[in-house]
């Protein structure tokens, strides 16, 4: 393997917009209101920035094609700016291209922004688009939640869970990330919520109710990273470093090939592996101390803390119900309230978690912050489908740790 | 060498719409449809129409049959989805049937079938011949009552015939006792007397005549006399003017299935043939602007013909349907709000869907001929990671296979005419599977594991172009009922 990004690049600030129904602002407010709060924290100035990534997904929903609105509505010195999409790693792959552009010399000071407007469509849930003039024409017309939601269906044929069983470990997962996000100002659903609401809620797509799904919102979240020298030079200390960056997309062997049983993420449990090696990290159990998963769906974060190798095969329900997912757990997940209370706003998740991390490793997470201060942290974005998707994660730490 | 019918198949879709229902809804406005208000019809689901019909019907009349031995395809109907886009060729791809084949629509005369049946028998070759109807009907109207959707196909021409053709009649006559334009959209329709005493009466028993003399035979050699007719006794009636003994008039199935427009006389022919034994003589009658008649006797080559679901395994399957919304929605003679998810461009771009035919009409998927991994649809590189051979792969036929479910879910928040979608991973035992549309399913009833069979339906229509897509979607196996 590749020596990797670690510890090469360093996070120099970040910041990230109020998530929810933002109907007082267009995208490209929410990208200046992430934007200044990122430019604030990392004490420079936008003419230093060399290079810039906007990643963002349904744009014909709000800001049009290119880059150029980015640079528009932070007024970039026309500088390099790059629009990135990749489902809901979009965020994460803004991220990527910032990291690299640093950690190859080609830029000192990289900018990184998602945003995401989803509430300009007119309804709720995710706008379905067309998915190309081929596969539109074999391709079951499928809602994000009715494609999630196989996985319970198979997971339950796998290990023999019981369906009330599997429900009851979705709704923990659920009713834990309102717990958290209700401590998060910038949170769209700050309200707490409890296991009967998740079990009565109207089905959605069977098996997954109301409350099992994420909810859709406007946000932006943006970060600036330059190398630990720089930041140094900055007057940065305790800096927070990447670990490691990887992204894996479905060649179509799930979709096509008999190999996978529909129970989980072949994507993730790749990407997992590639990103422990290249951050050094042999037990992930032990030595990940805070994780943001792509929970667009409580089954996806169940199944997810399995392909990431932290719970073992078949075992996430007794390790969700147990707590050690919880806030006061051992690996505590969605300490801010993921995807669940945060929305979706597609471009901006990746970006929005890496935030959190950066938060919790500098003790700034106000009144959620995990008074361990977790050294290793993991976020995991997965976009597409189960069966034909792109996962990206990454681990951020402390800086020489 | 024989003329006659090699095989027969039959489709009735699976829904069954209560007639009580329908009456109970019209009761306030028109109370004597009380008195039809008995039995049940069958329904399209949304997701058929007749080219889907005949599609099916033809797969079960070629069960056992080599494809590549039928030389032409005479599709009729009088509710053709296209007016200007060969609708037997729809057919034809979907069956995968040879490229060189004669194919024809028959339309405009309810008796398109029978009149496509007896071209057919004097061809040359081997002739599919398949008919399908799904009437449209105003709400209220008699039609809505009486039609029932349905197809049936014959396969005939050269070979061992289960029942070879006596003798056929014909007779043209511009007897308009209902009629349909282009604009109208329904059926207008004349007194029902009128159309028993002018028209069935005078013009068919001659017909008849002359089918039995050219055979040599007598009204009472005939064994079964298949005419549909929606009036009460009018068959009968018919029977009895033409000397054939009242015990030879098939049930015209208006109980349980209605009149499945031009279809309904092989439709009866075939459920007719599902119980005749060798030496039975059935004459069938179609009749609309003038007549047809056909006379066959049954050989004992109909003892050896494979198992085939026909008219009597689709009848039970059945599941009935008590909601008349639903029938009405699904035909869109309501305007039901649909929500925006249903605004979705449905747009198809013509010149991908010919260049993928293959892979969504007649759902033929890859067979590496490096590894051997089945897979769907056929691509460059072999999807076996360990092998990935380039443009290795043989075109491999998936339609007829039973797939097992490996993953679903009941969708209520995708836009479907008939919500929940159901939908989900379905994988080919030998290899291959797809994310497909799931049809004909009951959610209560959808688990991991169980065997599903492809059918040929209506993937979606563009509301903005009237363009209707076509693909396949997996629908619980049954297997073939014994025959």
């Amino acid at each position: 393997m590749a020596k990797g990004i670690r510890d090469k690049v360093a996070i120099l600030g970040m910041g990230c917009s109020k998530f929810g129904e933002r109907w007082d602002m267009n995208a490209e407010d929410l990208m200046v209101e992430a934007y200044v709060e990122a430019l604030a924290d990392a004490g420079i100035e936008t003419k230093q920035i060399d290079a810039a990534w906007l990643g963002t997904a349904i744009e014909e929903q709000h800001v049009g094609k290119s880059a150029v609105p980015l640079a528009v509505a932070l007024r970039l010195p026309y500088i390099p700016c790059t629009r990135v999409e990749n489902y809901c790693a979009s965020g994460t792959e803004a991220f990527r291209g910032a990291v690299y552009a640093v950690a190859s010399g080609a830029a000192d000071i990289a900018l990184a922004l998602g945003v995401e407007k989803l509430k300009d469509t007119g309804y709720g849930g995710l706008p379905q688009r067309g998915r190309g003039t081929v596969n539109n024409m074999t391709w079951p017309n499928a809602s994000a939640p009715g494609n999630f939601a196989q996985l319970a269906a198979a997971y339950r044929a796998k290990y023999g869970s019981a369906p009330e069983d599997l429900k009851r470990a979705m709704a923990h997962i659920s009713v834990k990330s309102h717990d958290n996000g209700s401590r998060n100002p910038k949170a769209h659903l700050r309200n707490k919520i409890t296991i009967d609401t998740v079990l009565n809620a109207p089905m959605i797509a069977e098996p997954l109710g109301l409350f099992d799904c994420c909810g859709v919102s406007d946000g932006s979240a943006c970060a600036i990273v330059t190398t630990p020298e720089i930041a140094r030079s900055l007057g940065k200390k305790d800096l927070i470093t990447v670990k490691a960056l990887q992204v894996a997309v479905s060649n179509g062997q799930e979709a096509q090939h008999n190999a996978w049983d529909g129970s989980y993420f072949a994507t993730t449990r790749i990407a997992a592996t590639r990103a422990y090696t290249e951050a050094g990290i042999t037990r992930p159990r032990d030595e990940v101390n805070l994780i943001e998963v792509h929970d667009c769906f409580s089954v996806t974060e169940l199944v997810t803390m399995e392909d990431l190798h932290i719970s073992p095969e078949g075992r996430a329900i007794h390790d969700v119900l147990d707590g050690f997912y919880d806030a006061d757990g051992t690996v505590p997940c969605q300490i801010d309230g993921g995807l669940k209370c945060f929305g979706h706003p597609i471009g901006a998740s990746g970006l929005r978690m890496i935030y959190e991390m950066y938060l919790q490793m500098q003790g700034r997470a106000g009144e959620r912050q995990r008074q361990d201060l977790p050294r290793i942290g993991l976020t995991h974005n997965l976009g597409g489908f189960p069966h034909q998707n792109v996962c990206s994660i990454s681990i951020v730490g402390r800086y020489g740790e | 060498m024989t003329t006659g019918i090699l095989s027969f198949g039959a489709y009735i879709p699976r829904l069954r719409l209560q007639r009580r229902v329908v009456a109970e809804a019209h009761s306030w406005f028109n109370a004597a449809l009380k008195s039809q208000g008995k039995g049940e019809r069958a329904i399209c689901n949304w997701d058929e129409d007749p080219v889907t019909m005949a599609v099916e019907a033809a797969r079960d009349c070629l069960t056992g049959i080599d494809r590549t031995s039928i030389s032409a395809l005479r599709l009729a109907s009088t509710s053709f989805p296209f007016l200007d886009r060969l609708n037997a060729g729809v057919v034809a791809e979907a069956l995968s049937l040879p490229e060189d084949i004669s194919s024809l629509d028959v339309t405009a005369t309810q008796r398109a079938a029978t009149s496509a049946l007896a071209e057919a028998l004097g061809r040359t070759g081997r002739t599919l011949v398949a008919a399908a109807d799904q009437r449209g009907a105003r709400a209220a109207s008699p039609v809505e009552m009486s039609a029932g959707d349905g197809a049936a196909a014959l396969l005939v021409g050269e070979g061992e015939p289960v029942a070879k053709l006596l003798a056929s009649a014909t007779r043209s006559a511009d007897f308009v006792d209902h009629y349909r334009t282009i604009e109208s959209g329904f059926d207008y329709q004349w007194e029902e007397r009128w159309i028993r005493d002018a028209g069935y009466m005078p013009i068919v028993p001659p017909v008849i005549a002359r089918c039995l003399e050219k055979a040599g035979l007598k009204a009472a050699d005939v064994t079964f006399f298949c005419m549909p007719a929606v009036l009460a006794k009018v068959a009968n009636s018919v029977a009895k003017a033409a000397g054939i003994a009242d015990a030879a008039v098939v049930d015209n199935m208006h109980a349980v299935l209605g009149e499945t427009g031009c279809a309904h006389p092989l439709v009866m022919l075939v459920a007719t043939l599902e119980k005749a034994k060798p030496g039975d003589r059935i004459l069938v009658v179609g009749f609309g602007q003038g007549a047809d008649a056909l006379l066959f006797e049954v050989t004992p080559a109909i003892l050896s013909l494979p198992a085939r679901m026909g008219v009597k395994g689709h009848l039970a399957r059945r599941r009935e349907e008590a909601n008349y919304q639903k029938f009405l929605a699904f035909n869109e003679t309501i305007d039901l709000e649909r929500g925006m998810r249903a605004e979705a461009d449905k747009q198809t771009a013509l010149s991908a869907m010919w260049r993928n035919h293959g892979t969504v009409t007649s759902f033929i998927g890859g067979k590496c001929t490096t590894c051997g991994t089945l897979q769907f649809p056929k691509s460059r590189i072999c999807v076996n990671p360990n092998c990935n051979a380039v443009d290795s792969q043989e075109p491999h036929p998936f339609a007829d296979r039973i797939g097992k479910v490996n993953s679903y879910t009941a969708d209520r928040l995708t836009y479907s005419p008939d919500p929940p979608a159901c939908y989900g991973m379905i994988q080919f035992d030998e290899g291959g599977r797809w994310m497909m549309d799931f049809t004909d399913v009951d959610e209560p009833d959808l688990k991991v594991g169980m065997p599903m069979r492809m059918m040929f339906r209506v993937k979606d229509v563009d509301s903005q172009r009237g363009f209707r897509r076509y693909f396949w979607k997996a629908a619980p196996a049954a297997a073939p009922q014994e025959s």
